[in-house]
């Protein structure tokens, strides 16, 4: 049949190509900004002293934290004050990956950490030069040697509640949560005891003495390197994983073994 | 029998014959066994997988109890505290009752202690569940009409009693999970009016939560609740026995016989084997995945609590009807304090279960059919009834994931409130949804049948005629293919008549309502002369 | 034959009457039952190869059966449990127990595969009988119970009758009495309304007892706090505990929204409020420090401890009770009475 109607294109490019150009061009920069910036956060800049910690620090602070902290720390409507958190709240939140936070919710969730230990430690020293607060603990309080029935009675009154007996982690009201606590850096556990990050209730060392948190962190470091003597845990949760688990595999499996049994032979 | 055998020259039988056959005649000279032989050895049972989810529940208790008996011989149900002296170390020196003891000692220091308290819990996990989906499948096939209405009262008997050793067992280690729903039972007793306080205070010996409950829940999990279900349990397969199996619709097969494979060997081959094979998975699951991992928990204390607590799935039901109650549900009248935050919900699944229990003698006043009924029914072929069950199934689903309201926040990123608040909605719409979606589709699925009855179904063979149009070619049925889908009832509205006074009964009235309910949308099942005619 | 008793259907001497099909279409027009389907032949039938086949797989299983059960008594004693060691206990339970499972499915395998490939494959026909009995057996009852009836005189003689029901119906009341003493004579509702706490008793840190001063308890703090004695009780430790456990908590000055008569309730913004849910009983424990919340995991009851623990989510329906505190002469933190109503889930007498 004859097409009368006048073709609408007339160039050789297909009508997408310029949408097409356009995605590519964005993946272009945003994949070069981030090479390059990842490079820049990764450039290793060995400290000479304190003075020169606290300034590399407040260099990075200013790229990286100010825009939601202010400039001087002392918070915006987006971010906190930091003024006397002291470097131990710099070392957990930048440690863990919290800071810098990604996208605002309910709460700031671990994710990759995106600093050098030595450029956290930067970032700590600037911020606990502010004003004073609560320093980086003795490493003998998070060696983890301590008494471990201890600190799963500890646990078990204080932790279990938000994180779950097994540190499974567990639900808080308006979507937040407790996360989970396996295999995690013993000096990060100390960090957030004493520091409550976000909703965390604070745990200082009258209510918790540091050895006390050392137990603590040895029952966490045993839950950790010892192996579930049942068997496969179902990620810990209880009867719920349990009763699913039966009702799936169990029965499932059980039906799939009457139907086998009831069909007729070959 | 003996005495063919005796007059058979003995080179003609071997001696294992010879052994049978003298045991056998000793046996019958003293308890009449070649009379139970004669009656029960060739009955017949039908063969469908969905018969055997009762055998799955038979078995995985007589697991439960076997696997029970060995942990009596370590467990202890004392609960006068004492320091721990066993191999876990996190629990090393750590004040625990006996009970919690023993059950470590039964984890850590007994070898198989672990591997039979996994064994007899996951059982006991795939005893209730087994149960459940087998009721489901005689309620959807209305296995519980006439003359089965008085087992499936047993059955819902036993459902309960199933229910209650799986409570009482799983309270008996006293760790933390299980001691904090017992004090979530202590609450719920205290909130009963009038007696409350009194049935908790004697229930736990003293005030919560005192040394007797332990010692108590113990004598009632392996000394009264077996004794009652294993009785209740042996009138059930009495009555299984005397009224035969039910089976579905089929070639040759009617309302007044059995077709199936004899007891011996057949059946029980496949019955004995099938025992083995659930005894076996539950023991390859209790070997390889963990199940109540006290040692986590640890023992009892009325301060600590673990983010996730709730009770086994079975109770779940319950634990998410008490989490779907709105805030300030409590009321004082004239000094007294009603908890309509805890009664409501009791109240509402009291209604359920008895529901549940009352829906064969309902469904028999609403048809008004007395007669016998062996022939399962197809669920499609009652469309009303599947529908009930799918409301009922449902409504049941919504209490249960409102018990892991919690976890379904983490999991799912959702807030508790968000997804309890979506609950209370679904508590009200989703078993109106899932009746209307059902029953649609039953009817949908019968109209299908009748059309492939008819007019067969698509061959996949598409035929270009002459005048070039394209047809799909349909194969009839072969007729015992198509008699499945024959061979159901129908029942039409009850017709609403003034009785000997002239009067028509409120009685009748509300049974004519149900009746159109259940009858008014129905497809009718194929007839040979409609069968003739689409021949032609 | 003996007397009938009145309105009794079953003495009819007719035949069985036919049940009623209530509102069921009975239809003179439903296809015929095209009867039992032919034999259904297997390769085991047909060829003997394959019958031996199937035996020779059959016996395999029984005899994977065999091994798997001497795998497991093997495993019990070269898997021992070495005191302490979870790898060990992890082993002896997965080889014993995967050997048992091998022991049980081997058998069920092999019995389903016998059933299903050489066992007579027919279906068979067994005939049902109505469940009712005969007529004649029917007659036959009722004529016994009739003369049992008569013999006894059960039904003429009301007196007797009467006076049996009436023992039978008295006899189990001693057991019902008897369960009086599962529980002491003391009455629990006084019980319900007293605790550990009362004027000058010390907040502990639970579990280990030792005093807070109120220096200790900064802002955003949680304590788990249980009464001054309560660590060292012989007795009734678990008992008390049930009812005594408190939060401790220590908010900003001006977040909290106190009645004015609960004013002197706090110190500096250190409230206590009992632990124990006032839903049905679960500890309260899930203190978030920024918002006030306090959640309880059981059943996510909702409660804001700036604004007197009011349930703001959730099925509980009262506040946490407030335990009045205020510091002693040393700085460490009192109560300065119990609690002024019952702790924990609400009960019949709770405002009598």
């Amino acid at each position: 049949m004859t097409n009368t109607r006048v073709p609408r294109r007339t160039g050789r490019r297909h009508p997408l190509m310029g949408a097409l150009l356009l995605v590519i061009g964005l993946f272009v920069t945003g994949g070069a900004y981030a090479a390059t910036s990842a490079g820049i956060a990764m450039a290793e800049t060995p400290p000479v002293s304190q003075a020169s910690l606290i300034d590399e620090g407040e260099k990075l602070f200013l790229a990286n934290c100010a825009s939601c902290h202010g400039l001087n720390a002392e918070g915006r409507e987006a971010g906190p004050s930091l003024i006397g958190v002291g470097a131990l709240a710099v070392d957990f939140q930048v440690g863990t990956g919290r800071m810098p936070m990604a996208a605002s919710g309910p709460q700031a969730e671990a994710k990759p950490v995106q600093f050098t230990q030595a450029q956290i430690d930067a970032l700590a020293a600037f911020v606990a030069s502010l004003a004073p607060g609560p320093g980086m603990p003795n490493p003998e309080h998070y060696a983890g040697d301590g008494d471990a029935a201890e600190g799963g009675a500890l646990f078990r009154v204080n932790c279990a509640m938000c994180h779950n007996v097994a540190g499974a982690g567990g639900a808080l009201t308006e979507g937040k949560y407790a996360p989970h606590l396996r295999d995690l850096d013993p000096v990060h556990i100390y960090g957030a005891m004493v520091t409550g990050p976000q909703n965390m209730p604070v745990f200082n060392d009258m209510n918790l003495t540091p050895e006390q948190k050392n137990d603590v962190i040895t029952y966490l470091k045993y839950l950790d390197e010892t192996p579930s003597v049942g068997g496969f845990t179902l990620g810990s949760l209880g009867p719920v994983s349990e009763g699913l688990f039966v009702w799936l595999i169990g029965l499932g499996g059980l039906i799939a073994v009457a139907i086998w049994l009831t069909a007729r032979s070959n | 029998m003996s005495t063919t055998l005796n007059n058979q020259a003995k080179s003609d039988v071997g001696p294992g014959m010879r052994f049978t056959g003298a045991a056998a005649n000793y046996l019958d000279e003293r308890t009449s066994a070649s009379t139970a032989m004669k009656t029960l050895g060739r009955k017949i049972f039908p063969d469908h997988w969905s018969f055997m989810l009762g055998e799955v529940a038979l078995y995985s208790f007589i697991v439960i109890l076997i696997s029970g008996t060995f942990l009596t011989f370590f467990f202890d149900p004392s609960m006068t505290e004492v320091e721990y002296e066993g191999s876990y170390l996190p629990l090393k020196g750590i004040e625990m009752s006996v009970a919690y003891h023993t059950s470590l000692d039964l984890s850590f220091d007994i070898r198989g202690g672990l591997l039979m308290r996994q064994v007899h819990h996951w059982a006991a996990l795939l005893f209730v569940a087994s149960i459940g989906l087998h009721m489901l499948r005689v309620f959807f096939t209305g296995a519980f009409r006439k003359p089965r209405e008085l087992n499936w009262i047993i059955g819902f008997v036993l459902f309960i009693l199933a229910m209650a050793e799986g409570f009482t067992g799983y309270s008996l280690p006293d760790d933390l999970l299980s001691g904090n729903g017992l004090r979530i039972i202590d609450g719920m007793i205290k909130a009963f009016p009038v007696i409350g306080v009194w049935m908790s205070y004697l229930f736990f010996g003293e005030e919560f939560p005192g040394v007797d409950v332990i010692p108590r829940l113990y004598v009632l999990h392996i000394m009264l609740l077996p004794a009652i279900l294993i009785a209740t349990l042996a009138i059930h397969m009495v009555l299984l026995v005397v009224n035969k199996h039910t089976q579905f619709a089929g070639p040759g097969r009617t309302n007044d016989n059995v077709v199936g494979s004899p007891v011996l060997p057949v059946f029980a081959a496949k019955a004995g084997g099938f025992f083995f094979l659930v005894f076996g998975t539950i023991m390859l699951i209790a070997s390889m995945f963990t199940i109540n991992p006290i040692w986590n928990y640890g023992p009892y204390d009325p301060s600590p609590v673990s983010a996730g607590t709730q009770p086994d799935w079975y109770i779940g039901f319950a634990d998410g009807a008490l989490r779907l109650v709105p805030p300030g549900w409590e009321f004082v009248l004239l000094g007294h304090t009603w908890s309509m935050n805890i009664l409501a919900p009791t109240i509402v699944l009291g209604l359920f279960i008895v529901l549940v229990a009352l829906y064969p003698f309902f469904e028999a006043w609403v048809t008004g059919d007395k007669r016998e009924h062996h022939i399962a029914d197809r669920p499609r072929n009652a469309p009303t009834r599947t529908a009930i069950g799918a409301a009922g199934v449902t409504f049941y689903a919504v209490l249960w994931a409102a018990a892991s309201s919690d976890l379904i926040a983490t999991h799912f990123k959702l807030t508790i409130e968000g997804v309890i608040t979506s609950l209370q909605v679904l508590f009200f719409l989703a078993p109106v949804l899932a009746f209307v979606i059902t029953k649609r589709t039953c009817l949908a699925l019968q109209r299908k049948d009748r059309e492939i009855a008819l007019h067969g179904y698509e061959s996949g063979r598409i035929v270009r005629l002459p005048g070039g149009e394209y047809i799909e070619v349909h194969e009839q049925l072969e007729d015992s293919e198509r008699w499945r889908l024959l061979d159901y009832n129908d029942y039409k509205p009850l017709t609403v008549r003034p009785n000997d006074q002239g009067r028509i009964t409120v009685g009748t009235r509300i049974r004519s309502g149900f009746s159109r309910w259940f009858f008014e949308d129905r497809v009718m099942p194929v007839g040979q002369k409609e069968l003739d005619e689409a021949k032609h | 034959m003996a007397t009938k008793p009145p309105g009794n259907d079953i003495t009819s001497a007719m035949p069985a009457p036919e049940p009623s099909p209530g509102t069921a279409i009975v239809s003179s027009d439903t296809v015929a039952n095209p009867g039992l389907p032919g034999e259904h032949v297997r390769v085991t039938d047909l060829d003997p190869k394959e019958e031996k086949k199937a035996e020779r797989r059959i016996a395999l299983f029984f005899s994977l059966s065999i091994i798997g059960s001497v795998i497991a008594a093997v495993s019990y004693v070269i898997f021992p449990i070495i005191p302490g060691d979870m790898a060990s206990v992890r082993a002896n339970n997965m080889f014993v127990g995967l050997g048992a499972a091998i022991g049980l499915l081997g058998v069920g395998i092999g019995a389903v595969h016998w059933a299903k490939s050489l066992m007579h494959g027919h279906e068979l026909v067994e005939e049902r009988h109505p469940t009712r009995g005969s007529e004649e057996t029917r007659q036959t009852a009722v004529e016994m119970f009739t003369q049992a009836n008569k013999e006894s005189g059960f039904t003429r003689r009301s007196l007797v009758r009467n006076t049996l029901i009436g023992a039978l119906v008295a006899t189990p009341i001693p057991a019902v009495a008897l369960f009086r003493d599962l529980a002491p004579a003391a009455d629990p509702i006084a019980k319900m309304k007293e605790t550990m706490w009362a004027k000058g008793v010390r907040l502990t840190k639970d579990p280990s007892g030792v005093p807070i001063k109120a220096s200790e308890v900064t802002i955003g703090s949680a304590f788990q706090v249980i009464p001054e004695g309560l660590a060292e009780l012989e007795h009734h430790r678990l008992e008390e505990k049930a009812k005594a456990a408190v939060l401790l908590m220590r908010l900003p000055v001006e977040d909290l929204v106190e009645k004015p008569e609960r004013a002197s309730w706090s110190y500096q913004g250190i409230v206590a409020y009992s632990k124990i849910c006032t839903h049905v009983g679960c500890p309260v424990a899930l203190y978030e420090q920024q918002t006030h919340h306090l959640l309880c995991p059981c059943h996510q009851s909702e409660f804001d401890v700036s604004n007197h623990c009011e349930v703001i989510f959730g099925p509980a329906a009262r506040p946490l009770p407030q335990l009045p505190i205020t510091v002693d002469a040393q700085g460490y933190l009192v109560a300065q009475s119990d609690f002024t109503e019952p702790v924990g889930p609400s009960f019949w007498e709770r405002e009598l």
